[in-house]
């Protein structure tokens, strides 16, 4: 914080929105991540490849023939290759329209996924993403921002496949940077 | 799948990994890929991607997929990774929930036993 006035509210008060209104005054790009707050993104067609799931094998360091190879797959339960549990990550989820993330320096907190039943490759999924929920906390480097990302994968029958959450934590520093460039 | 823990250890982190898994997940965060973009964000150097960790902590059930899926998984990212990080991650079986639904409680660790990665897996049988 560069400005003395900003600085002693924020001591005072301790509230974030009024130092947000104080530096916004300053006319410094503001990025208000609770506007988005419940906002999806529009839903992306996306269709699985198999050459970017024997990439993605490839890359986590486990190739294993479920997952590309016809021949073998025949003969398991899934009679046909599926993609690794964290190959839902690729998809294209869409843009939440007007939400900006820096695009360097974002931590990743936490992942889940939960499955109704395996993707296979070959499939056409529907994907998009709604910001549920932001946290705020202070630390000793300032205010760390915690973004709670739901995802979505549905069939073209509108059944859902999946659903991701994700846990995104937006530092002060790569916050600052951000609103600066 | 009654296996009571499986456990998998990795090589050595190296930056050409990082590099062929941001080509394949599309995941170009250049504070996994370029040291001095790590820096700017107060990192002493480029770190694993999340995802590529819990990557690997999926692969341990790899075997079992002929006969069955993981269902859920979920994690928590604990701490960093870095390039040369040996980690190893374990998955130790907790309850068996109905017939043919398994949990496993899944860690990775460094080289120096810190955690970087805590979670669970729900593994089904088809």
């Amino acid at each position: 914080m560069k400005n003395l006035k900003t600085l002693i509210i924020y001591v005072f008060t301790g509230e974030l929105k009024l130092w947000l209104i104080l530096r916004n005054i300053r006319g410094r790009k503001i990025i208000m991540y609770e506007n988005f707050i419940g906002k999806q993104s529009v839903i992306v067609k996306n269709i699985i490849e198999r050459g970017a799931v024997k990439k993605f094998a490839e890359a986590i360091g486990d190739p294993h023939p479920i997952y590309f190879d016809e021949e073998y797959a025949k003969n398991t339960k899934h009679k046909k290759p599926i993609v690794p549990p964290t190959f839902a990550k690729t998809f294209n989820y869409g843009q939440i329209e007007g939400l900006e993330l820096p695009k360097s320096g974002l931590i990743h907190g936490e992942q889940a996924f939960y499955y109704e039943r395996p993707l296979k490759t070959g499939e056409v999924v529907f994907c998009s993403r709604t910001l549920k929920e932001i946290n705020e906390k202070k630390g000793s480097r300032g205010v760390m921002l915690f973004l709670n990302f739901e995802e979505k994968g549905e069939s073209v029958e509108g059944e859902t496949i999946f659903v991701a959450k994700r846990l995104t934590i937006i530092t002060e520093k790569v916050r600052q940077q951000m609103e600066e460039n | 799948m009654k296996k009571q823990f499986d456990s998998k250890v990795f090589s050595p982190v190296h930056k050409l990994e990082l590099i062929k898994y941001a080509g394949a997940s599309g995941d170009f965060n250049p504070i996994h890929i370029i040291d001095e973009e790590a820096k700017k964000t107060g990192l002493p150097s480029v770190i694993q991607h999340g995802m590529l960790t819990m990557a690997k902590v999926g692969s341990v059930f790899s075997n079992h997929l002929d006969k069955g899926y993981i269902q859920n998984f979920s994690v928590r990212f604990k701490g960093m990774v870095y390039e040369n990080d040996t980690v190893t991650a374990k998955a130790i079986l907790k309850d068996k929930k109905n017939e043919g639904l398994y949990t496993y409680e899944v860690t990775a660790t460094n080289q120096e036993g810190k955690v970087i990665l805590l979670g669970h897996v729900d593994f089904a049988l088809l």
